[in-house]
């Protein structure tokens, strides 16, 4: 290490500063899911430039990625079961398993060395090895006849070498504890309430939330505290008795958190919901441009930015958390699918997908400050997530 | 199986094209790959919605898919989407899932 510093210095006062530049962390690096393609662009979110495309991904509808502790590593969930390893520093897809029929995103446990994905075809988890994607444990899911079992939505990390995840077709939420070693203890909470479809962890690893499409309100698990069970929170957060046309799950990852309150997107409803994390109660309801997909906060929480489903989502509207007013509606462009905030939150990056682009703006003024081509754009996810709780 | 597919887009073509003109039927393309897509799949195999591939369809007559499309199925995640398609588009949308979908 000593030598091969020596050798970086001797080259830069030769004058030849190739090596110093091709020497380079991984900490503003990140990943653009190109769903149509099976494609994967690598950003950089600093130079805003475009570094490499990664082929061969497969099947990428609703795709995401988790990264490893190192920040070098992204791990690619596909709808078609494969299991994809991206190195960013390089560009190069460097294994790919194809773990199930169908599977719907996934996590990395605290300590980086287990992957696990959630999968609906056949129902249940399966876990990885980080480094090598050998297979470690199976958990299928509840069987619901048929030679079928439960889809399993969800899927978040939690301290503790443990995964969380929700069972859509059962109404249950279980905890697979991995912290004694690689066959997990499972914990199965039942009776959560009817097809929670999405979930997510507060920031600080302590609570499991999860939305229930079947009916009203949300399940929350103290993951302090397993053995309480789900408590039913917020029984007006739901569809309501005139149920509404959901034409797009929302998201729940990412708990947009700003002081003692969080804001969830309704579902079904044009509106946001403001949350009293101290009392689980209902603090608001801010009205908006139509059915929210993602509320995130930007870094800081001084404002939420709110995407929309179709036929609405062409649209973006930021909403200040202490005064709960819409504070700016933009048109990013037809397909406004993903956002993702630089980590200390100077910049957002957008993916307008049927424009075929990633904008960069910058969170204080709002002004696109670049744009990148990118295919048919998704998911984007910075290199930072590696060392977020739950993301 | 291919037999039956030529079969379809020959019967299934012409309606189309009077039904619903081009810059509507690329829109309608478009919705169907990305946004039933999101939870069926971009290439029809399934997701939290059902397959809704030629073989998945098979045994589903063209007026119950259209329905479903234009109604949801109640009890599921399946939306009504009539507040976007017209009956028209629907047809379209299922000729075109019998004819087989790749991004």
């Amino acid at each position: 290490m000593k030598r091969l510093f020596s050798l970086v210095i001797a080259a830069m006062i030769a004058g030849t500063p190739a090596l110093a530049d091709d020497l380079r962390g991984t900490g503003t690096l990140g990943i653009v899911i190109e769903r149509a393609a099976g494609t994967v662009a690598v950003i950089d979110t600093r130079a805003h430039t475009r570094l490499a495309t990664v082929e061969g991904l497969g099947d990428l509808s609703h795709a995401s990625a988790v990264f490893s502790p190192d920040e070098r590593y992204a791990y690619v969930f596909g709808r078609d079961g494969g299991l994809s390893k991206v190195d960013v520093l390089t560009g190069e897809l460097v294994n790919r398993v194809m773990q199930s029929g169908n599977s719907i995103g996934g996590a990395i446990s605290d300590n980086g060395r287990l992957v696990a994905v959630a999968n609906y075809e056949p129902g249940g988890v399966r876990v990885f090895d980080a480094d090598t994607l050998a297979p470690v444990a199976d958990i299928p899911a509840t069987d619901i006849g048929g030679g079928k079992r439960s889809k399993v939505v969800g899927l978040a990390d939690a301290p503790g070498r443990r995964f969380v995840f929700s069972l859509w077709d059962t109404g249950e939420i279980w905890i697979a504890d991995f912290s004694a070693g690689p066959q997990p203890v499972v914990t199965r909470i039942t009776d959560v309430g009817a097809n929670p479809y999405d979930a997510l962890i507060t920031p600080d690893g302590r609570y499991y939330i999860a939305g229930l499409f079947g009916e009203d309100g949300l399940a929350l698990v103290d993951l302090w505290h397993p053995e309480k069970g789900a408590r039913r929170i917020l029984d007006s957060y739901g569809r309501g008795e005139e149920t509404l046309p959901v034409y797009k799950m929302p998201h729940l990852e990412g708990w947009a958190v700003a002081g003692r309150h969080a804001f969830v997107p309704a579902i079904g409803r044009h509106e946001v919901l403001v949350v009293d994390m101290d009392t689980w109660t209902e603090a608001g309801r801010i009205p908006v441009h139509g059915q929210p997909v993602f509320v995130m906060a930007e870094p800081g929480g001084r404002h939420v930015w709110v995407n929309f489903s179709v036929p609405n989502n062409d649209t973006l509207q930021v909403i200040d958390t202490e005064t709960l007013a819409i504070v700016e509606t933009l048109t990013p462009g037809p397909g406004v699918l993903h956002m993702e905030f630089a980590p200390r939150g100077d910049q957002v990056w957008m993916s307008v997908r049927d424009g075929n682009e990633v904008q960069v703006r910058d969170t204080l003024t709002r002004k696109v400050i670049a744009t990148l081509p990118a295919d048919k754009p998704s998911g984007i996810f910075m290199t930072s997530r590696a060392h977020r709780i739950g993301l | 199986m291919v037999r039956l597919v030529a079969i379809l887009l020959l019967t299934a073509l012409p309606a189309t094209a009077q039904d619903v003109a081009p810059q509507r039927a690329a829109a309608l393309e478009n919705m169907l790959i990305q946004d039933c897509g999101s939870c069926h799949g971009l290439r029809m195999t399934g997701g939290l919605g059902n397959p809704l591939t030629p073989d998945a369809l098979a045994g589903w007559p063209d007026d119950s898919l259209v329905a479903t499309i234009l109604h949801g199925r109640p009890g599921t995640a399946m939306p009504p989407w009539e507040a976007l398609l017209s009956p028209d588009d629907a047809r379209w949308m299922v000729d075109r899932l019998r004819q087989g979908v790749t991004p």
